[in-house]
């Protein structure tokens, strides 16, 4: 089942959350929004889910859009985490499963399995109010994928979580689109997003400034990274026909050049001017992609 | 409707287990048994004292003997002692604590008695008003006796009139309510009216303090993306509904077994004070109806002021309104327990907020006629939906705002949030 957005806009009196969106979600696909805060990813989230209506525009998955009959199929972490503080795990988690028309005994077979994977098998009986924050996290997307939904919304399902912790986290993402769901997420972290999504749309304003598969959008860019480490000052090159860019290092500098052919004749100069460590010619970053899309002022 | 239950069963149980509930029920529940034993609790403190004393210092003879048998006979909390020496001996006892005063009884020139009373405990007036009164039947005795007038003659002067107030049948044979049915529903409004008040202040505020918390715990966006906002918020009101009924229902219940294990001391007591014994089964019906009715009413309200708040201590200042709405519908209720025919119960009795009340009093105490009853509850069941349709939108919309403090244009702003587009 695609999720298909078609010409989304939400105005919340004179201001406009969400500008026209218009992006096909395919199916069993990890999809990431990147966007500044406030650049509309989760009004966009929490009108695919229904929660608001859109202004102007349709959504629909699998043909129609999604209503309170078919909730049970879909996850959902909000990015304002909540949970209820002095309930148990366990009861926690029941009670939210069940509302996903989960039963008791499913939901309590389930629950242990993500908790031993989690390694927090001791919080069964646990408050929530006692557990730390990442704990409380783990707990909250234990909530929103216990049900096995067919599309799992993650709304920066890893701010605020340690290396170790994203990791688990992470993997446990890779493992639910294996099993076929499909998984939109949004995300301030370039690296995580450049490393599970094959497709995204970078948000800015409340419009997609980008979207598409994430080969397709390093191929348009066009530009490229040159990196260079050598043992001479190599703050000339700045002005080489073909450089948009320098970023200057201890033990070189790199640049971003217009294509690939440029690479050729920085290195044509580079000759009898000393001694080379490193020449990579490389793909640009979504982070560079990023800044250069959504601007300078946000990194 | 499968999720409906899920959720009205999650909000009983939670709240029935939690530690609040079982104390301030077992609370009640002690409360319940002290009132019940209230008359043995008295006893247990005054049989550890003895009686008190009031020493007689008696100048005519016969006198004491008189008051006295009257005092043994009657139940007093004092016993009257003859007292030989001097008054200023007296008043000293009396300042010792072997006495609490001390009455000096004389006869005038007509052999009528006159009395003085020194006592250290000016406050307690209860002892020299008894003494006074006794006093005052012992001279009218002596009195009519000097005048001529035997006994028999003044005890028919005394009798009360014989004073009856009958009901005039109407055309279709049915009387006007008979002074036994108002006085029962008197009783029954009187209960029906703090029930319900306690009922709306308690239980409403659960309802806005559970959807509160829920949004400032931010679960309730993960809620309302699991089943629909409208079904949660009848599921909600309903599971507290029941909690209500549960709790109202230990009340009772502890209620009649205090009353069965003391028939023999309020056999009589209780149910004439309040004259329950009397009362038309239709009066019941209509209170059962009007206090699910006022309930409900009062709760979705409370429901809708719940979801525009995002932090607990907001909850209070909002409920506040709705506080001096039930306080309203009780005044009015209250002055018209004593006139429920007055014109401003009429009105009010048509006004949604106060129908439960001030329209349970009237059917309780006048003969009202069945199309008005049916217009007011109309009003109501009306008032009700309009409110649960408005509560629903700003349930929707409200629970995905988070701002500080409450304004007009929250509420607008919730409105809009939740528009169809």
């Amino acid at each position: 089942m695609t999720l298909i957005m078609n010409g989304v806009t939400k105005r919340f009196g004179k201001f406009t959350a969400v500008d026209n969106i218009s992006i096909e979600i395919p199916e069993k696909q990890i999809f990431g929004f990147l966007g500044a805060n406030g650049a509309g990813k989760t009004t966009t989230f929490r009108m695919v889910l229904g929660l608001i209506d859109p202004t102007a525009g349709t959504i629909s998955w699998g043909g129609s859009p999604i209503d309170y009959e078919r909730t049970d199929q879909i996850g959902y972490l909000p990015e304002e985490r909540g949970l209820y503080p002095k309930l148990k795990v366990k009861d926690q988690i029941i009670y939210l499963g069940r509302l996903r028309g989960m039963d008791k005994n499913d939901i309590l077979t389930e629950l242990n399995i993500w908790l031993e994977r989690f390694k927090i098998t001791d919080y069964l009986d646990k408050k929530v109010e006692e557990l730390s924050k990442g704990n409380q996290q783990k707990i909250q997307f234990i909530s929103a994928v216990i049900h096995k939904p067919k599309l799992l919304i993650l709304d920066e399902p890893f701010s605020g979580l340690d290396p170790v912790n994203v990791e688990l986290l992470k993997n446990a993402v890779i493992e639910l689109k294996d099993a076929g769901t499909t998984i939109v997420f949004s995300s301030h972290q370039m690296d995580t997003v450049e490393e599970l999504c094959e497709y995204l749309c970078i948000m800015q304003h409340g419009k997609p400034i980008v979207h598409g598969s994430l080969k397709d959008i390093k191929r348009s860019f066009g530009k490229k990274n040159l990196f260079i480490h050598a043992d001479f000052d190599l703050t000339f090159l700045k002005d080489h026909p073909g450089v948009v860019a320098q970023k200057l290092f201890p033990e070189g500098c790199k640049l971003q050049i217009e294509s690939e052919a440029v690479s050729q004749t920085v290195l044509t100069e580079l000759n009898d001017k000393g001694f080379v460590r490193k020449f990579a010619l490389e793909e640009p970053s979504l982070n560079d992609i990023f800044i250069e899309k959504v601007g300078e002022s946000y990194a | 409707m499968r999720k409906f239950w899920i959720v009205l069963s999650h909000s009983y149980l939670t709240r029935l287990k939690s530690k609040s509930f079982m104390i301030t029920t077992a609370l009640f529940l002690l409360f319940i048994l002290l009132m019940a034993n209230f008359q043995t609790i008295i006893d247990l403190f005054d049989q550890d004292s003895q009686l008190d004393r009031v020493a007689v210092i008696d100048q005519s003879d016969e006198l004491f003997a008189i008051l006295d048998e009257q005092i043994d006979q009657g139940d007093y909390n004092f016993e009257l002692a003859r007292y030989d020496g001097t008054l200023e001996d007296a008043e000293q006892a009396v300042l010792d604590g072997e006495y609490i005063g001390v009455l000096e009884l004389e006869v005038d020139a007509e052999q009528l008695p006159v009395a003085s009373y020194h006592t250290d405990q000016l406050s307690n007036q209860s002892v020299q008003y008894q003494l006074e009164s006794q006093l005052q039947q012992i001279k009218v005795a002596i009195a009519t006796n000097q005048a001529g007038i035997d006994q028999e003659v003044l005890e028919s002067i005394y009798q009360p009139v014989p004073f009856e107030t009958v009901a005039i049948a109407q055309a279709d044979g049915t009387t006007s309510r008979t002074e036994e049915e108002i006085s029962g529903a008197r009783g029954l409004v009187y209960v029906i009216l703090f029930l319900l008040y306690f009922a709306v202040i308690t239980y409403g505020n659960m309802i806005a303090m559970d959807i509160a918390n829920e949004k400032s715990s931010r679960v309730m966006e993960i809620l309302i993306s699991s089943s629909s906002p409208i079904g949660q918020m009848f599921a909600k009101i309903s599971g507290i509904a029941l909690l209500g009924l549960t709790q109202i229902g230990i009340f009772l219940l502890a209620g009649y077994f205090v009353i069965q294990s003391k028939q023999e001391e309020l056999v009589g007591g209780f149910f004439e004070a309040f004259g329950f014994t009397d009362i038309p089964a239709s009066t019941y019906v209509y209170a059962v109806v009007f206090f699910l009715l006022g309930y409900l009413l009062y709760a979705t309200l409370s429901a809708m002021l719940g979801s525009l708040v995002s932090r607990m201590e907001d909850v209070n200042q909002l409920m506040m309104p709705v506080i001096l709405l039930v306080v309203a519908a009780f005044m009015i209720a209250m002055i018209g327990l004593s006139t429920p025919e007055a014109n401003f119960v009429t009105v009010t009795s048509y006004i949604p907020f106060f129908t439960p009340l001030v329209m349970f009093l009237r059917v309780g105490l006048l003969e009202v006629p069945t199309w008005e009853i049916a217009i007011s509850i109309g009003i109501m069941i009306a008032t009700i939906i309009l409110l649960a349709l408005i509560g629903a939108k700003v349930y929707r919309g409200g629970v995905l705002m988070y701002g500080r403090g409450v304004s007009l244009k929250d509420f607008k702003q919730a409105l809009q949030l939740s528009k169809k587009e």
